[in-house]
């Protein structure tokens, strides 16, 4: 028997091992494939009740591949490394967010890009 | 058309229903309220005869003639049975279409369409049994209702959760914890990784826990949690009362102490009571999270009562944010394309149509906001692929037993359902097919999750094949 060990969370896939490069280019292909918007947020000491994240740049309405998507967390990481970066989705036609995901930790050690 | 009006004066007397409202010729209008009904008439009764009866005796119909029916307009007022079909493979079931004019029902009122629709006339003599399939409710009267206080993608804006579905747990056992252990309870499950706990419906205000310790307890085991893990997390404090002035002042107070979510029971509670709540909540700031007892009694019998799909119709237009509405996998078993059926009128804005699922009538919402399906019920981590695959990313997974019988306790039981949802969720958008790998997936990620292996250790894997059963 254990006891569970107290840990700070980010919402979708963050009770998972950290994402490979690999597997969170594969989110993203299945999040442009659905035809949502991407966009990148990041956020130094995030709470549950701070909805909005920091916007880097602007959505990216132009992103055709995921490296695309992947080429601007590298940047936002490098401007930004003390944040926690997430990627988001929007749905245009239903005019909401759709999609939130971790994809990186600052000072958990591993850099992945 | 021909007129109903006599122009000859009073004549006292019985008529034969089919004369005024069998209208097969009818055409439907748009804004007419539409409903199909399950006939099985008394031995002998013709089924035009008994189609009409039932669209009078919903409508403006008596069993005799009255002088004050010289008074009023009966075209304009009356329900016309427009359609009657054999139902294939049952001897002597009909299914009897009617058209009832818009102006017969009080705007944003499900308990007057209730009452007229499904009044009397089930008690009607001259049929053996009756059930109400479907209703379709126009837009110029949906127009007229609020619905869902917040409806699905405000609240997941309200609780910053996307790409996935909703994960609860009904605190057991239901009854006689005391306020200060139940608390525990709630924050143990909410720790380990759940977005939301439940009242059981018959947790009220009872002499072993009063609502106002329990409202303050959970929301104290709300607050920890969610510093805890700094995700947002929230339970359903029930507020159905003995009173609507009850229920409005465990409301306010659950407000008042800052909780997201609180919960109504819509039968037992009442139409009205409900439409009131949802608008509090909606006026509040509050989800509203929509328990059904009550439901087994009015929807089981396949040709006596209200099929669910009217009752969560009715729960869309009275105002809701969640439904349960059973699981296609788990204890409560029900038929998926029916089920799934009714999960789309819920939480589509405009549904086609489609006998196949019990779907009888096209029906538009015309931007009411939906109503997210709660599936509940015997439900445990080797369930998880079929639920995303059934219910995808709108809907909330309740796992009681699947959480509290963990034997590590309930924050591991809810780490390991949280972990196989995300398992679920990656493995499903990286293209694999849950149906098909769905166990595969749940093994791999017990590899680095000792929780949901001992989960997996518990609960056996189960297969699924779904038979399509045709139920109409």
């Amino acid at each position: 028997m254990k006891t569970l060990p107290k840990e700070r969370r980010y919402e979708t896939l963050s009770y998972l091992p950290p994402l490979s490069d690999q597997q969170i280019v594969r989110q993203i292909d299945y999040m442009l494939a659905q035809g949502f918007i991407p966009a990148i947020e990041f956020e130094e000491d995030p709470t549950p009740d701070c909805h909005h994240w920091t916007l880097w740049k602007l959505p990216l309405f132009d992103a055709r591949t995921s490296n695309d998507v992947l080429a601007e967390v590298r940047e936002c990481r490098q401007e930004y490394s003390n944040s926690y970066i997430r990627v988001i989705g929007f749905d245009n036609i239903k005019q909401c967010q759709t999609v939130s995901f971790i994809v990186y930790k600052p000072g958990t050690g591993t850099v992945r890009y | 058309m021909v007129q109903t009006k006599a122009s000859a004066g009073f004549k006292a007397g019985v008529q034969d229903y089919a004369l005024t409202y069998y209208t097969p010729d009818y055409t439907p209008k748009d804004t007419d309220l539409l409903a199909c009904f399950r006939m099985t008439p008394q031995p002998g009764v013709p089924p035009e005869e008994a189609a009409a009866a039932v669209a009078a005796e919903s409508s403006t119909g008596t069993w005799t003639t009255v002088w004050t029916d010289g008074l009023t307009d009966l075209d304009r007022y009356k329900g016309r049975c427009y359609d009657v079909e054999a139902v294939p493979g049952e001897d002597n079931q009909y299914f009897c279409f009617v058209a009832y004019p818009l102006d017969l029902f009080e705007e944003g009122s499900v308990t007057n369409v209730l009452t007229s629709l499904v009044g009397n006339v089930f008690g009607f003599k001259a049929l053996k049994a009756l059930r109400l399939e479907d209703i379709r409710f126009p837009v110029a009267l949906v127009k007229t209702f609020q619905g869902p206080p917040h409806g699905i993608s405000v609240e997941r804006d309200h609780l910053n959760k996307y790409g996935r579905p909703l994960l609860g747990c009904t605190i057991k056992p239901k009854l006689g914890l005391s306020a200060k252990n139940y608390g525990r309870a709630v924050y143990e499950c909410l720790r380990g990784g759940l977005d939301f706990t439940k009242d059981d419906e018959n947790i009220n205000s009872q002499p072993f826990m009063r609502w106002r310790d329990r409202f303050l307890f959970v929301q104290e085991a709300i607050e920890k949690a969610q510093a805890e893990t700094n995700e947002v997390k929230g339970h359903y404090l029930n507020v159905t009362a003995a009173t609507c002035e009850e229920m409005m002042k465990r409301a306010e107070f659950a407000k008042e102490i800052g909780t997201p979510i609180i919960m109504h029971d819509f039968l037992t509670g009442g139409f009205t009571a409900n439409t009131t709540l949802a608008k509090w909540c909606r006026d509040n700031g509050v989800l509203l999270h929509i328990h059904r007892a009550m439901h087994a009694v009015i929807d089981r019998q396949r040709n006596h009562g209200i099929h669910f799909r009217v009752l969560a119709k009715c729960l869309r237009l009275s105002g809701g944010d969640h439904l349960h509405s059973g699981t296609v996998v788990g204890k409560l078993e029900g038929e998926k394309g029916i089920t799934m059926g009714f999960v789309d009128l819920m939480r589509e804005d405009y549904v086609e149509e489609d006998r196949s699922r019990g779907i009888f009538f096209t029906q538009d919402w015309a931007s009411l906001p939906g109503v997210m399906p709660v599936a509940s019920g015997g439900i445990h981590v080797w369930h998880m692929p079929a639920l995303v695959e059934i219910f995808g990313d709108d809907s909330c997974l309740q796992f009681g037993g699947g959480t509290l019988g963990h034997p590590w306790g309930n924050a591991p039981g809810a780490t390991a359902n949280r972990v196989a949802l995300e398992a679920c969720i990656q493995a499903r958008n990286e293209g694999r097919d849950l149906m098909r790998e769905g166990g595969d997936i749940i093994r791999e990620a017990c590899k680095w999750s000792p929780e949901l292996a001992v989960a997996c250790e518990l609960w056996k894997e189960i297969k699924f094949e779904f038979e399509a059963v045709d139920t109409l």
